[in-house]
């Protein structure tokens, strides 16, 4: 039997762990785009616009990421698309971050006070001027620790995509401890790199929200 | 696309589902009493309790917030064997839910404890009460009612991410799920039904959350 030592394991964890960065950014830039457009339906003046938005963010928050991976990986296949594992997994993480996303946005845009829309509307600014040279602005400042906090929340998330097949960081997991038969030494060494990807992204999260001074929100 | 959707059929795996959902709902229900139990204790000595007990709840908080519920789960169950812990499906899939959301909830429960002015636990002591009574009668309370809805939150997350324990071959809703698509190989309908059942039990329990809210904070009622 060949002896694996921890450098082995850690060596096979951290190629696999590119991986995880890799589907980490694309969902996390994919469901902001996504999340913006919810954000503008979710503040527009149509009622309607608004109840989409509203009954997006329900669904994706209400269910688990696991099942919209699920139906990712086997619905589309309905539609005759071959469906590789990253793909179902790029498709499935950045809708579901671009929920939440959108959702925090929202709560950043509203706790800018009324005043500031009645005042840049009194300017004679139409409904998007007000929102990029007076809201965004000022909601962005809010808005930065909260979604840098969020991303520490995609990267766990794509924890659950060794699920359905695609091959990062925990799917490398488990194959390694097939492998050695060592779960202590290769989960130990798992959750830290996880860890160490995600706790900078906490702290500096933190720091931020201290920084810009801004009162601890529920999320 | 020519695929038929027929999702009478499903009736047939009742038992499977209706077990699926207790342990789902079983997992919620210990998870939600000893996770908030422990986050409780955990909020104490972060914000109150003995200074060389600080640093190790805190590396328990950011080592849990830090890395994702699957491995958690997996590290339990897998790993813990070899230090010849042996834990039953359920028993571990239990651990992991009691030790993720007790991370979390310490976090929020803290902040709850650190909004509550100075002045509460002066008057507590003034009224000759120990530290821990005020605490118990003064601070918590309050403290709870304030941070009531993020930790409400906090528990559908964990519910919602209870999914995973199917992995570990615990026979939750998933775990049903999964049984019939392999099964049937009518995957869509079958993780179709369990998303809806899923979202059904998120808008349950935040009901269930809200009146329990309503029970144990009658000042908010009366007010």
């Amino acid at each position: 039997m060949i002896e694996f030592t921890i450098w082995d394991i850690l060596r096979n964890l951290l190629l696999a762990t590119r991986w995880t960065i890799l589907l980490s950014l694309v969902s996390f830039l994919g469901g902001g785009l996504v999340g913006l457009v919810l954000l503008f339906l979710r503040i527009s003046k149509r009622k309607s616009l608004r109840a989409v938005a509203k009954y997006y963010i329900e669904l994706f928050q209400g269910t688990p990421l696991l099942m919209q991976l699920f139906i990712a990986f086997f619905g589309l296949g309905l539609f005759g698309i071959d469906v590789p594992a990253w793909l179902a997994a790029g498709l499935a993480l950045i809708l579901w971050s671009a929920a939440f996303l959108g959702e925090i946005w929202r709560g950043c845009v509203e706790a800018i006070a009324k005043g500031q829309w009645e005042a840049s509307a009194s300017l004679g600014m139409g409904r998007l001027q007000q929102m990029r040279y007076v809201i965004l602005p000022q909601a962005m400042r809010i808005a930065v620790a909260p979604t840098v906090g969020f991303s520490v929340q995609v990267i766990k998330g794509t924890a659950l995509t060794s699920i359905i097949g695609f091959v990062e960081l925990s799917k490398a997991g488990t194959v390694v401890t097939n492998a050695t038969f060592q779960p202590f030494t290769v989960y130990g060494l798992v959750a830290l790199i996880y860890f160490a990807l995600c706790w900078p992204l906490s702290k500096s999260s933190q720091i931020l929200e201290r920084k810009l001074n801004v009162a601890h929100r529920n999320h | 696309m020519n695929y038929q959707f027929e999702f009478g059929w499903l009736v047939e795996y009742y038992p499977q589902i209706a077990k699926g959902i207790a342990i789902t709902i079983q997992l919620i229900a210990v998870g939600a009493v000893a996770g908030i139990s422990l986050g409780i204790v955990c909020a104490w000595v972060r914000a109150l309790g003995p200074a060389w007990l600080k640093p190790v709840v805190a590396a328990y908080v950011e080592l849990i917030r830090n890395t994702p519920f699957l491995i958690q789960l997996f590290f339990i169950f897998f790993g813990l064997p070899s230090l010849g812990l042996k834990l039953s499906e359920l028993q571990a899939a239990n651990i992991a839910m009691v030790v993720n959301l007790g991370a979390y909830s310490c976090e929020i429960i803290r902040a709850g404890i650190q909004a509550t002015p100075k002045g509460q636990f002066e008057a507590g002591s003034s009224l000759a009460m120990t530290p821990f009574e005020t605490f118990r009668h003064v601070v918590l309370i309050p403290s709870l009612e304030r941070i009531w809805p993020a930790l409400s939150s906090q528990v559908v997350i964990v519910m919602l991410g209870s999914a995973v324990v199917s992995q570990i071959a615990a026979e939750d809703l998933t775990f049903a799920a999964n049984f019939i698509q392999s099964r049937t190989f009518r995957a869509f309908e079958a993780y179709m039904v369990s998303t809806a059942v899923y979202l059904l039990l998120a808008i349950l329990l935040r009901q269930v959350l809200g009146t329990v809210g309503w029970l144990i904070f009658p000042k908010r009622a009366a007010g």
